[in-house]
């Protein structure tokens, strides 16, 4: 009987060492829908279910880690966590410090909304969250940028006056406006940016990065990635 | 958590907010007191264990150690807390990896500092990358108690130094007129009349220290105050629970909770200081005395 406990216990060790190497995905978790930690303290959302597909098509095992929005790029370069799905657009100022796989969310609009539809977009005072592309384009409008760690302190501002505007991506307000009751409303053009929203990994790991583009790719091919863009972020939203 | 809540869409009232209050989320969140008041436990200690050895370097006969010793508390006391806490951490993580990953892989040729990348093998990660996410999380909290120990064992220390100071001189030499060794007045004498004079300033540092606990989510461990800006932020109808921005309630109950634990230490710490005045050539040492006389 010990030496059957013994033996399976060794075939357990083994089996383990033997096991896909474990993946860590940090994520924001404040960034409904594309991720948030819902009401059972897991992470849940449209990067979720993605990147539990994409990790089990590249027959990896994957840990959900959450971390600051502001400190996610550091985070991934120490090595606290292999990659960021956090809703992370592409654009040519990140990818000199990460890589990136290819996208799996085409380029998206951004978006302001305001409390009242007369606000003045260009010279007024507008709120986003800080070190996102939606920022940096504040920056460069002329208007007063008014930065905050997440998205939700953006909207916030806007609903006690702080700001007259907040500007994010559209999928990330559109169910904000839409539950706001009339308080909140789209205003201004939609401004397209970004190069759509990929994976980022450390520029090193690039077995790691060449695994989840054959897994996106995959995805992309069989319709169920466009499927998954559907189910969370709406029916208009644009797919491969 | 319970039958009737497996559809918070029907619920109402009283019932809506009885689930809402026992989440998986808001069990986190009241996990998460428990994580403050064990980091204030385990701190407080080491803490003070690292302000006595301090105080006894910056006293030593020895001069490299004294150097040691009053280097310590200069260097910790003069950089801000926030920049310890983004830098000193990264580069104690940094530090062990390194150290492990010299001996786990000697053979490892690619660099580990690769631009802006600390890439170390994987076998000198700590925690291994396999770990469960507890391990990850303890290891956090390990890394932040050392960091909250040392920052403020550099105040106990120029706390403790000062109380140590304080002791009347008279008596100490009458201690070594009795033919006490130097170790012996220092353990007789000297330690045990120190306290009070020690404690004012070190009841202001455990006061500072209930304050520094939201530094914890710096440190990526998930403390009360993240919980409280998570849970309290507006959510929509994707969450199973849509509500307003309900921040302001949950601050105003992490200020009943930190207002609780500051009027709890000061109960204590009053009681302390009787306790420990209780026969000491002080003032108020001898009004107590003259009390019972």
């Amino acid at each position: 009987m010990k030496k059957l406990i013994l033996g399976l216990a060794a075939l357990a060790l083994t089996a383990g060492l033997a096991a896909a190497q474990t993946v860590r995905m940090g994520t924001e978790g404040a960034y409904p829908p594309y991720n948030f930690v819902n009401d059972a303290g897991e992470v849940d959302g449209f990067e979720r279910e993605l990147g539990d597909e994409l990790c089990k098509r590249a027959g990896l095992t994957c840990t959900w880690v959450v971390n600051d929005w502001d400190s996610i790029i550091p985070n991934l370069q120490s090595g606290n966590y292999d990659t960021i799905i956090a809703g992370m657009s592409i654009t040519e100022e990140r990818k000199k410090v990460i890589a990136f796989t290819q996208n799996y969310v085409p380029p998206t609009a951004s978006a302001y909304v305001a409390a009242s539809p007369d606000v003045d977009l260009k010279g007024g005072t507008i709120a986003a969250q800080t070190g996102t592309i939606q920022a940096g384009h504040v920056a460069e409008s002329g208007a007063t940028l008014l930065e905050f760690a997440t998205g939700d302190e953006a909207v916030a501002a806007v609903r006690n006056g702080e700001a007259d505007a907040v500007f994010a991506d559209k999928d990330f307000l559109r169910p904000i406006a839409d539950e706001s009751g009339g308080a909140l409303v789209f205003v201004g053009e939609d401004v397209p940016l970004g190069g759509g929203i990929g994976m980022g990994l450390r520029q090193s790991d690039t077995a790691l990065k060449d695994k989840f583009d054959t897994a996106i790719s995959a995805m992309k091919a069989d319709g169920t990635l466009n499927t998954l863009i559907v189910k969370w972020l709406g029916e208009t939203a644009p797919t491969f | 958590m319970f039958s009737q809540c497996a559809d918070p869409s029907t619920l109402d009232g009283l019932n809506w907010l009885g689930c809402y209050l026992t989440t998986g989320k808001h069990i986190s969140f009241y996990w998460s007191f428990l994580t403050v008041l064990v980091l204030l436990a385990v701190t407080a200690p080491i803490a003070l264990a690292f302000g006595f050895g301090g105080a006894m370097a910056a006293r030593s006969q020895v001069a490299p150690l004294r150097w040691l010793g009053k280097g310590y508390a200069a260097m910790v006391r003069g950089v801000p807390d926030i920049v310890f806490f983004l830098f000193f951490v990264i580069a104690l993580d940094q530090a062990l990896e390194w150290s492990l990953h010299q001996v786990r892989c000697p053979d490892w040729t690619e660099p580990i500092r690769q631009g802006l990348e600390f890439k170390v093998c994987p076998q000198a990660k700590i925690p291994p990358g396999d770990a469960p996410q507890w391990i990850h999380q303890l290891y956090g909290f390990a890394l932040a108690v050392t960091t909250f120990a040392l920052v403020f064992g550099a105040f106990a220390a120029n706390v403790l130094q000062g109380a140590m100071q304080a002791v009347p001189r008279a008596q100490l030499e009458t201690a070594e007129s009795y033919g006490m060794t130097a170790a012996q007045v220092f353990r007789r004498i000297l330690v045990p009349q120190m306290w009070v004079y020690a404690l004012p300033g070190l009841s202001n540092l455990w006061m500072i220290l209930i304050k520094a606990t939201p530094l914890l989510f710096l440190l990526g461990v998930q403390d009360i105050v993240y919980w409280a800006k998570e849970l309290g932020g507006a959510k929509t109808s994707t969450f199973a629970y849509p509500h307003p921005d309900w921040r302001l309630f949950y601050f105003l109950g992490l200020l009943v909770f930190y207002l609780c634990m500051t009027k709890v230490s000061e109960i204590a710490l009053g009681r302390l200081t009787l306790r420990l005045t209780r026969g000491q050539a002080t003032m108020a040492g001898e009004a107590q005395r003259r009390v019972h006389a």
